[in-house]
Formats: C-alpha cells, sequence, structure tokens
C-alpha cells in the first residue's frame, strides 16, 4: 500500500470519528489529542477502523507509537507491504 | 386497556416532539418495544411500551408537543384489563407525577391585589420571566410554590414554537440543564468524600487481558470504573436510590448513568442496564454503542428513565478531581478524576502508582458521609481485585 493510500485511509477513519472536524486541516506533526476532542473511546474506535480497513491490529503496547499523524502513517508504513 | 405515556426522560428534559409512529393502531406491541420516536433537545428518544398488547388508539400526530406524562396512545394490554406493571410505575414519572394535572380549584395567587408566593419561587420566575400572576398556586391559601413555578416553565416550554435551528436547541439544552441542575443545588444537601485509588493492579491486568483480546473487544480502564461503581453499590444499596417527595425509594437493580458528553456541548446520561450484572466484555459492547448512538442522536427512553446513580468521569479532559451535582431525584453521583502518576507509599518504600481520584457526591438526606466513605472503601478494594469485575 503506498503512503498516500495509507493517508487516505487513517484520515477517513477520522473523519468518520470526527465529522465536525476537517481532517485534512489537523497538523501531521502535532499530538492528536491536542488537536481532536477524542477519548480513550474514540481511540479505540480508530484503532478498530485500522484493523478493519487497513488489516492492522495494533497491541496495546504500540499505543505510544501513534501520538500523531505523522507517527501512525510511520508505523502503519511499517505494518503494510510497501507499493511503489 | 393501559396508556401508553410519554415517560419521563430525567430531570432536565420535559417535553418532545412526536416525529414518528412506528405502530398503527391494530398493530401488536411487545413490552419494550419501540412504538414512537419523539425528539428532545439531546436525542431523537425511541419511545418503549411498558405493555405488551395491541395498539388500539393513537392520540397524537407527528409534530405534536409531548410533554411527559401525556397519554400517547392506548394498548388493549394482554391479561388484565388496565392493568398497570409495577414497572411501568417505577419507570413513568414518579416525583413528576404528582405534578401532572391534579385536579385543584384555582385559587387566584393574586387575590386582594397581593401574590402570595414563597421567595424560592419568586427568584425561579425572575429567573426564567415567568409572570406570577398567570400562576395558579399550589400552596396553602392559594401560595405560589417553586413547583408551581417549575410547572409554568415546563408548560411554556411545552407551548412555545418549535425553533428547529441548532443554535435554538443547543440555547434550550442549556435551559433544560440548568433547570435541572439549579433544581440539584436548591433541594439536594450534597456531601463529598474523595479517595485516591491505586490504579495499579487495575491497569496492569487490563493490559494483559487486552492482549487476549482482538481490538474490537477490547476494554478501556473507564468500563473497570463503571462495574466497580455498580458493584459496590451491593455494599451500600441506599446509594442505588431516588429521593421521592420526602423519602428514600431504593432500586432493586442497578443502572448505572454514564455520563456522555454530547457533540456541541451538553451532556446526557443514559443508563446501562443491570451494569453489576453483566460482564466487561458485554460492559464494553454496551457502553460503545451507547456513545455511538448519543453522537448519532438517538437514545431509547428506558436509557434515558432509569439510571439508579451517574457515574461521570472527566479525567480524559485533564481534570484531577470532580466534585459533582447530583442528577435529581437519583442521590448519588460517583466521579472520577485523571489516571497520574503519582509518588506512592508501599511498605515503607516510595514508588511510582498510577492513581485516580474517586469521588462521591450524596444526598444527605438519603444517605450520609460514613456510608459515602464506606461505598469509596469499597470501590477501592474492588479496583485492587480487577479479576473479579
Amino acid at each position: 500500500m503506498s503512503d498516500a493510500e495509507i493517508r487516505e485511509k487513517v484520515l477517513g477513519i477520522l473523519g468518520g470519528l470526527a465529522p465536525e472536524i476537517d481532517v485534512h486541516s489537523l497538523k501531521p506533526d502535532v499530538r492528536l489529542r491536542d488537536q481532536m476532542d477524542i477519548d480513550s473511546m474514540d481511540f479505540l474506535n480508530f484503532l478498530i477502523g485500522v484493523d478493519a480497513e487497513l488489516g492492522v491490529d495494533i497491541p496495546e503496547a504500540d499505543y505510544p507509537r501513534l501520538a500523531t499523524l505523522d507517527a501512525i502513517y510511520a508505523y502503519l508504513g511499517e505494518k503494510l507491504p510497501q507499493k511503489a | 386497556m393501559a396508556d401508553f405515556l410519554m415517560p419521563v426522560l430525567g430531570a432536565d428534559m420535559k417535553a418532545g416532539e412526536l416525529v414518528a409512529w412506528l405502530k398503527q393502531p391494530g398493530d401488536s406491541v411487545q413490552r419494550g418495544e419501540v412504538v414512537a420516536e419523539v425528539e428532545t433537545d439531546k436525542a431523537v428518544v425511541e419511545i418503549e411500551s411498558m405493555f405488551s398488547g395491541v395498539i388500539e388508539k393513537l392520540l397524537l400526530q407527528p409534530g405534536d408537543k409531548v410533554p411527559v406524562g401525556t397519554v400517547m396512545a392506548t394498548i388493549h394490554a394482554e391479561g388484565a384489563e388496565a392493568e398497570v406493571l409495577p414497572a411501568a410505575v417505577a419507570t413513568v414519572p414518579p416525583p413528576e407525577a404528582g405534578r401532572r394535572p391534579r385536579p385543584r380549584a384555582p385559587v387566584p395567587a393574586a387575590a386582594a391585589g397581593r401574590l402570595r408566593v414563597s421567595p424560592i419561587a419568586q427568584q425561579l420566575a425572575a429567573a426564567h420571566g415567568i409572570d406570577l400572576s398567570s400562576v395558579v398556586g399550589s400552596g396553602p391559601g392559594g401560595r405560589i410554590m417553586v413547583r408551581d413555578v417549575e410547572e409554568a416553565v415546563a408548560a411554556r416550554g411545552a407551548a412555545a414554537p418549535a425553533p428547529r435551528g441548532p443554535e435554538d436547541r443547543a440555547t434550550r439544552m442549556r435551559q433544560s440543564i440548568a433547570a435541572a441542575m439549579s433544581r440539584s443545588h436548591r433541594e439536594i444537601p450534597h456531601f463529598h468524600v474523595q479517595s485516591v485509588i491505586d490504579m495499579s493492579r487495575a491497569i496492569a491486568w487490563l493490559t494483559e487481558e487486552n492482549t487476549r483480546r482482538p481490538v474490537a473487544q477490547r476494554l478501556i480502564y473507564g468500563v473497570l470504573l463503571v462495574k466497580a461503581a455498580a458493584m459496590a453499590l451491593r455494599k451500600v444499596p441506599e446509594l442505588n436510590a431516588v429521593w421521592a417527595e420526602d423519602h428514600v425509594e431504593l432500586k432493586p437493580a442497578i443502572h448505572v448513568g454514564v455520563a456522555i458528553a454530547l457533540p456541541g456541548g451538553g451532556l446526557v446520561s443514559p443508563a446501562i442496564h443491570d451494569t453489576d450484572q453483566i460482564s466487561l466484555g458485554e460492559l464494553m459492547t454496551k457502553f460503545r454503542d451507547l456513545v455511538q448512538r448519543v453522537r448519532a442522536g438517538r437514545l431509547r427512553s428506558s436509557e434515558l428513565s432509569d439510571p439508579t446513580i451517574t457515574v461521570t468521569s472527566l479525567g480524559e479532559q485533564g481534570a484531577e478531581s470532580v466534585f459533582g451535582l447530583i442528577y435529581p431525584p437519583q442521590v448519588g453521583l460517583v466521579g472520577f478524576g485523571r489516571l497520574t502518576e503519582r509518588p506512592w507509599v508501599v511498605e515503607g518504600r516510595i514508588e511510582a502508582r498510577k492513581v485516580i481520584h474517586a469521588s462521591l457526591a450524596g444526598d444527605h438526606r438519603a444517605v450520609d458521609g460514613y456510608r459515602g466513605s464506606v461505598y469509596l472503601a469499597e470501590l477501592d478494594r474492588l479496583l485492587q481485585e480487577p479479576e473479579t469485575l
């Protein structure tokens, strides 16, 4: 999966959780919790969405690696086979 | 024949607007089945039947205003004629029931040119812009009481044209919350007790438990708090109750209302039924479903009618402690603050431990601080044994 596809999927999942915000305006290097009003339930729903859409089951031990969009893209880039 | 009533949907919801009937005359209906949809300031509420039987007559049209207690339809109930199920009595207006239209002689409060009105009622009327000369007093000699003004406020809300814009809706919701919380502050003699609870065992257990669960079945620590709060009520059942005019009514089942923020502001505290009886997995599933439906603006009437205590958790928003106001007619509110690491003394050594501030707001008419402290101690004990939750 290409980086662009990963970004599109991630933003789509976030948009579904918070339809009131423009996910494309999120700063990729700033903590998501500082930009969106999300709690642990939202975060779990995000992970469920990632599992459903991208087939990546993220273990709880890796949660701290998912603080920003850039970090999420990088994490998923590691887990998913890259496409040219 | 049984009346299908607009139930009480909490202290801050006095009326709604009928959106649609989901049953027609002649249709059979089961107890718990949704018969109508009513839109309130907080959500579209699916109104469930308290009876099994056959719909006989629909008394309202979509678009009609529906104050709580209104007979919306009649149902030819199975079994005894006109039988009123005990559960229906519990669900439909306990304290409010006495405020539904009752036969009373219209005593002119302004007799002899001077209003007879209690000072608190006067303040309340001023706050809501109610003309007291139009209010019928129910007190001695026609004296206007707080309940009369509250009725006038509710009636005005029910009779007012329903502005549809989101800002108007938000304003009406704030007014409803203001009325309920003002009532709480005015009528309930609150006490607060607080404990700091070591959450290390609970979090370690949760982390281990979640490694065994697929992502869609994982738990968040909030469900441990809700389950423990529910189970602790078994030891202090007087907190699982409502205050009914001048006495406390214990509730046999534990239905914890969980405070959930609404998109755009405000909150609602729908019940998770039989909270102490269901597994953590079931609780998580119900909690997730509830949050999604709250955000989508769809709830069931029993979820709003049935809470026997409320749990609110504001830790993820940054609050260290919560000292809440009780949601009448309930007699307790449990608050949780932020899960945070603190130095903690263990057998003479200082260790970093994850702790949480847990508080209880209690209605001193129904329960005392001593029992409130017993409740918090039981809550602490349960959270030290997370595998028993």
